[in-house]
């Protein structure tokens, strides 16, 4: 029986795939691909603890909806900002990105 | 009206105030009404000192002994009451009609020797500030009112000497002057302070109560005696006493009509005046008064010395007017208030007279200062010769001239505390034999010098052949007349043997009044010493019988150490330019090195920690994300094994 | 009263930088007159309440024309406004100079002239709200509006120098951090002193009178830790030597009117602040300071008055007199009796009008020349008469002549240091500063002013129109209040007398503890 420990494990090591992208990732495409993995293993985790610890409420599915709108919406800047940084840079490489600096 | 003026006397200074006043806000551009302003409100100045000078004399024994006084307050707070007023005595009031005189006599003389100067009205503007502050001065019931117009007086003199700003000389002059008198001021400043802080009062009269009784105060004689010498620092400064006495020559580079107003006969007597004021002060403790007669004495000495050599006729009059001033202390250190400020109204007249009349001449040879240019204008200018010969007469000391009676009374008071005359006490009567010494001989040199200037200017043939001397128009005429007949009548005030109730000595006295007797010894060796002086005057300037070159080469050193005035100047230009500017740059090197250094440094060791530390901001997205993330599991770890109370909450900000 | 005068008195100039601000920057001089009609308003209502004081409030002293408005109650801060014989002069002070100011000569303010006048108002309300705050709270926050206008004045329409090497952006810097660093103390020093005082009170209150009346039971320890916090951050605003090193810099950097109100009336906010809360509230502490405060004020007066000897650059003269100046506060301030504390205060009034004065004639020179080097200048009195006679009236006055305002001052402070046997030799050392006054400041005026006439400045003007504003008014208030002392003296006095009664209770309190201070 798949039981609640599955559905959190299998989003622990989502989460970690996903943040191993997000801090790896030379492109700045794959680390926004990181976090979206990150964000579908928060949603994930959402939905398993709704479905198991509190099946009457349907707060958690609530909530992974709301987390999916977001992220779109998120992506939708992220690539955005991406799409001009390339215009000027002619690079997606993050190396690349260290304006912050200084 | 003598009632109106003694119930009214701060109206005398107030006048020229108000001229003052008139002619720098409205009248500036009119010179002619401006002069007429100022000599108007001096002149009513000048009937108010009169019929005060004689409520005085009919009031007699009076004033001598209360002095009529009229205050009010200046600013006050607890412990310290500062009034503005003023105080009627004889003295006070000789010297309103000295000043008030003398002021006006300057002012209607500098209508011809200042006209067709550009500064005229701002010139007369000076002169009321002065007779302002001159007049606020000797009228002062209390010391800090004193110091306000002896302050004033300063500026008036900066301003004067300056008058003429464009002229380098000019300006280093006035700087000069006050400068050097200020140094003198932080020693009266200093005195003041000092007797308010111990006796409580600045008032004169007050004083005078108190200071004899200094050991109530918690003083000892020694303290009050160091009081007194910082004190005297002051009249040091401004009455051009050594070493402070550099700054008088120099201001000669004011016009001539200033020089003999202020430079002579009102303003730098205004020294002797303070310590005529506060004479109780130096009587109570002797070690004072042998200090003021020796600086007294030593100043005429060694003035007189300079004097012998200078060929500026107003140098050497600036050299006989300290070493005069220096006469007038050493009777005041001598005790003798009357013979002090006997000397000091005779020298007013004749010296103002001489300053008039170099103005005079100056005027005549247009501005042509060097004596060796003059020669023979004794045919040219006859009102002046005359008038000058007087004075030149009455400040050698040749009977019956004024100031053979003053000077006479200085020898006499100063002999009378030596062991010369048998019946002097205290520690110091052999100081005084040796100032005796020293003034008999400045009595001597002083004749010489003057006749020295007298034969080198008037007699013989006029040396520079360019120029067209013409005797002076009659305003500045009339004043040498004046003050000609008052060098000669002056000092008859003090004749020997005069009475209560007459003599000059009845009215102008501290202590008990005796009369003055002919002492026959004095005055038959001063007039011979003077006669000396004289002799040796005509026969070297006049009849040629002794070369002056030959005598300047036999004594070369002495002749050069006199010439360039014992290079006191050289000496302190030098301590300015190199010990005080120098400690002044090296301090500026401090405050840009050290001070700033060290602010700068704690600026430049945030920046050097900044940029270390600005290698952590690599500007990588991914990194701070890394630290972020690495937090985040610290804290988890922290939750999990630590206890989770609300301390370990409180490290992540919760609490309370 | 129920005319809310101190408020309409702080209001006037921000009603004029309002207005300002819909005036199209082009229209300098509607800007400019704005900008006078505003101050002058708080000008004549401060003189005309200064007079209803001296006439009405004088013999009972204490606060008048009060104001209370809670503004936040939980924490005790109330919009508390009200004057005494202590801040009235100061008020006076800042309307005279903030009025002054806005017609001096600044050659740089001729561009952005808009933004510039809108600043100077912002400024002249902070630094007058602090005179006039009866809450710390308030105080603190008027003093805070001061600091960002300055900075933004100084690195604006500043100007460097040519002796020195120090940019604008420097000396802007420079003031700034160290104003900002001594309020960082004041700040702290504040905030424990309430935390201290709600405590024992059970209410909490930024009040200054009844902070002060709790001063007895603060103890010794705690006083003399905050005071020196307190003292730290006052006296650096004050200049007080080894912290003096910004106001040379400042002023020379600054554009006139800023030098003028900076000098004049800022620096008192730091004398003001260690009197009136400093002294009032923390008497142990300032028995405690008072020697040091004492022996480095010999320092300023001594050691910048030589340092003035040395320079070529004519603000660094004024600035670095003005450092000199303020030794003489200071030394009054470390007597701790009444005529020291007179006589300290009321040089504060005398220096400000003295200062501004000279920092609007050397500012109208600079103006005129586009320099300040002396010896580049020489004979301008041929050019410029009526500037040189402001020149030399503020010369006097900074020389301590009698007849001018900074006489009688001088005069009491050194009566009042002189009157502590402890402080007679410094005392005596920094009286040498008078003489040491007179020979910069105659120096200054005879290389600048006097000499032949020099053919380069020929095409300089002599002050005309607006400009002889500063110079009539800051003469007129140098000759009163130098021939009438009493007039500042009697306020002064009567603002002191609280203060000096507190300091002479706790020295009792002190000695009755057998405390060694």
């Amino acid at each position: 029986m798949i039981g609640l420990n599955h559905f959190l494990v299998f989003s622990g090591t989502l989460f970690c795939i996903g943040l191993f992208g997000a801090l790896a990732k030379r492109s700045a495409i794959a680390i926004l691909m990181g976090l979206e993995v990150m964000l579908t293993a928060v949603n994930i985790n959402l939905v398993a603890i709704s479905r198991y610890v509190t099946p009457e409420y349907l707060v958690g599915q609530v909530f992974a909806v709301f987390v999916i709108a977001v992220a779109a919406a998120e992506v939708a800047v992220g690539l955005a900002l991406i799409v001009a940084i390339y215009r000027n840079r002619i690079s997606v490489n993050v190396e690349d990105f260290d304006w912050l600096k200084w | 009206m003598i009632e109106f003026s003694l119930n009214n006397a701060w109206l005398i200074p107030f006048l020229p105030a108000v001229a003052f006043a008139l002619i720098v806000l409205v009248l500036r551009p009119l010179p002619r009404v401006s002069a007429f302003v100022s000599i108007t409100c001096i002149l009513i100045s000048f009937i108010m000192a009169i019929s005060i000078g004689i409520g005085v004399i009919q009031g007699g024994e009076k004033f001598v002994e209360e002095p009529f006084k009229k205050a009010v307050t200046w600013f006050s707070m607890s412990g310290l009451k500062i009034e503005m007023g003023f105080q009627i005595d004889p003295t006070s009031a000789m010297m309103l009609f000295v000043v008030t005189l003398v002021a006006a006599l300057v002012q209607i003389y500098s209508i011809g020797y200042m006209h067709g100067d550009k500064g005229f009205s701002v010139f007369y503007a000076y002169l009321s500030l002065f007779a302002m502050s001159m007049l606020g001065l000797v009228i002062a019931p209390n010391l800090l009112q004193m110091f306000v117009f002896w302050e004033l007086v300063g500026l008036c003199s900066y301003l004067l000497i300056g008058f003429w700003w464009y002229k380098y000389s000019a300006r280093e002059a006035a700087k000069k002057a006050f400068i050097t008198t200020r140094t003198g001021d932080f020693g009266l400043l200093m005195g003041i302070l000092l007797l308010q802080i111990f006796f409580g009062t600045l008032d004169l009269q007050e004083l005078a109560v108190r200071i004899p009784n200094f050991t109530e105060y918690g003083l000892t004689a020694g303290a009050l005696t160091l009081i007194a010498a910082i004190l005297f620092l002051g009249p040091i400064g401004k009455s051009g006493q050594f070493p402070l006495h550099v700054w008088l020559p120099d201001a000669m580079e004011g016009p001539t009509p200033v020089s003999a107003l202020i430079h002579a006969a009102t303003m730098v007597v205004a020294g002797v005046y303070l310590v005529g004021r506060t004479l109780f002060l130096f009587k109570t403790v002797p070690g004072a008064m042998a200090f003021v007669a020796f600086m007294g004495a030593f100043t005429a000495l060694f003035a007189a010395s300079i004097a012998i050599t200078q060929t500026e006729m107003k140098k050497i009059l600036a050299y006989s007017t300290v070493s005069q001033l220096g006469y007038m202390m050493l009777a005041l250190g001598a005790g003798s208030l009357t013979a002090s400020m006997f000397h000091l109204m005779t020298h007013a007249f004749f010296k103002a007279l001489m300053f008039l009349g170099a103005g005079s001449v100056l005027h005549a040879m247009h501005n042509e200062a060097d004596i060796w240019k003059y020669g023979g204008l004794k045919k040219y200018m006859p009102i002046t010769y005359w008038t000058f010969l007087i004075g030149c007469l009455a400040i050698a000391g040749i009977f019956p001239f004024a100031g053979f009676f003053s000077k006479d009374l200085i020898l006499e008071v100063v002999w009378a505390n030596s062991t010369l005359s048998g019946h002097a006490h205290g520690p110091f009567q052999g100081l005084y034999t040796l100032l005796f010494i020293m003034a008999s001989m400045t009595a001597m040199m002083t004749a010489f010098y003057m006749f020295r200037m007298f034969f080198i200017c008037f007699h013989g043939e006029l040396r520079d052949k360019h120029a067209h001397p013409h005797e002076s128009p009659f305003s500045m005429a009339m004043p040498l007349v004046v003050l000609g007949i008052l060098s000669v009548v002056g000092g008859w005030v003090g004749w020997p043997g005069l009475t209560e109730g007459k003599a000059f000595g009845y009215f102008v006295r501290m202590g008990e009044f005796e009369i003055v007797h002919a002492n026959w010894t004095l005055i038959i060796s001063s007039t011979v010493l003077a006669l000396i002086g004289i002799g040796g005057a005509i026969a070297i300037y006049w009849k040629n019988a002794i070369s002056h070159e030959e005598l300047a080469k036999k004594f070369a050193p002495l002749y050069k150490l006199s010439f360039n005035k014992f290079y006191v100047d050289e000496l302190y230009l030098w301590i300015i330019h190199n010990i005080i500017d120098g400690i002044g740059r090296a301090l500026w090197w401090v405050d840009m090195h050290i001070v700033d250094g060290v602010v700068d440094g704690v600026a430049k060791t945030t920046k050097v920690l900044g940029s270390v530390f600005r290698r952590v901001q690599t500007g990588k997205m991914q990194h701070y994300a890394l630290v972020l993330f690495a937090g985040v599991v610290v804290l988890v770890i922290i939750m999990s094994f630590a206890d989770t109370s609300v301390a370990s909450l409180s490290l992540l900000g919760g609490g309370r | 009263m129920d005319f809310p005068v101190l408020t309409v008195i702080l209001l006037a100039p921000v009603v004029g930088a309002l207005i300002s601000v819909f005036i199209p920057k082009e229209e300098s001089r509607i800007i400019k007159a704005v900008a006078g009609i505003s101050t002058f308003i708080s000008l004549a209502l401060t003189i005309v309440i200064y007079f209803v004081y001296y006439t009405q409030h004088l013999d009972t002293g204490g606060m008048a024309f009060t104001e209370d408005i809670p503004w936040v109650s939980d924490l005790g801060v109330v919009y508390s406004l009200g004057v005494d014989g202590f801040s009235l002069p100061m008020l006076l002070l800042t309307n005279v100079i903030g009025f002054t100011a806005v017609f001096s000569r600044s050659w740089s303010v001729e561009k952005r002239a808009k933004e510039f006048y809108i600043l100077l108002m912002i400024l002249i309300v902070g630094v007058m709200g602090t005179f006039v705050a009866r809450d710390l709270f308030i105080f603190f926050l008027f003093y805070e509006v001061v600091v960002i206008p300055i900075y933004i004045m100084v690195i604006i329409w500043g100007s460097g120098s040519k002796t020195k090497d120090v940019t604008k952006e420097y000396a802007g810097m420079k003031l700034t951090i160290y104003l900002l660093v001594g309020s960082a103390f004041l700040l702290a020093a504040m905030i424990w002193l309430y935390m201290e005082a709600a405590e024992m009170r059970g209410l909490p209150t930024f009040d200054i009178a009844t902070l002060a009346s709790l001063s007895s039971q603060f103890d010794q320890q705690f006083q003399i830790i905050v005071f020196g916090m307190m003292g730290f951050g006052f006296t650096v605003l004050l200049s007080m030597f080894p912290f003096h090193s910004w106001s040379p810099d400042g002023y020379a950097g600054a554009p006139t009117a800023v030098s003028m109100i900076h000098a004049g009336v800022l620096k008192k906010i730091g004398g003001y602040g260690l009197i009136r809360i400093g002294f009032f509230i923390l008497p142990l502490g300032a028995k405690f300071w008072a020697p040091l405060i004492a022996i480095l004020a010999v320092g300023n007066v001594v050691y910048a008055a030589l340092i003035c000897l040395a320079q070529k650059d004519m603000k660094y003269v004024v600035g670095y007199s003005s450092v000199s100046h303020m030794g003489f506060v200071l030394i009054g301030f470390a007597s701790l009796n009444i005529i020291g504390l007179n006589g300290a205060v009321a040089n504060m009034f005398a220096h400000g009008v003295m200062s501004a004065l000279f920092f609007s004639m050397v500012g109208y020179i600079y103006g005129a020349t586009k320099t300040r080097y002396i010896p580049d200048l020489g004979g301008l009195a041929h050019q410029m008469p009526v500037a040189a006679a402001g020149f030399v009236v503020a010369a006097m006055a900074s020389a301590g002549l009698p007849g001018l305002v900074s006489f009688v001052p001088e005069f009491t402070t050194f009566v009042g240091a002189f009157k502590e046997a402890s402080l007679r030799i410094p005392a005596i050392i920094a009286l040498t500063g008078v003489v040491l006054g007179a020979v910069y400041v105659l120096r200054m005026v005879a290389n600048v002013l006097f000499g032949p006439r020099k053919e380069e400045w020929d095409h300089v003007e002599d002050i005309r129109g607006s400009y002889w504003i500063p110079v009539v008014v800051l003469i007129a208030f140098i000759v009163t209040f130098g021939v009438f002392p009493s007039l500042l003296m009697d306020m002064v006095n009567s603002g002191m007398q609280p203060i000096a009664a507190k300091l002479v209770d706790a020295a009792r309190v002190a000695s009755q503890m057998g405390g060694n201070i």
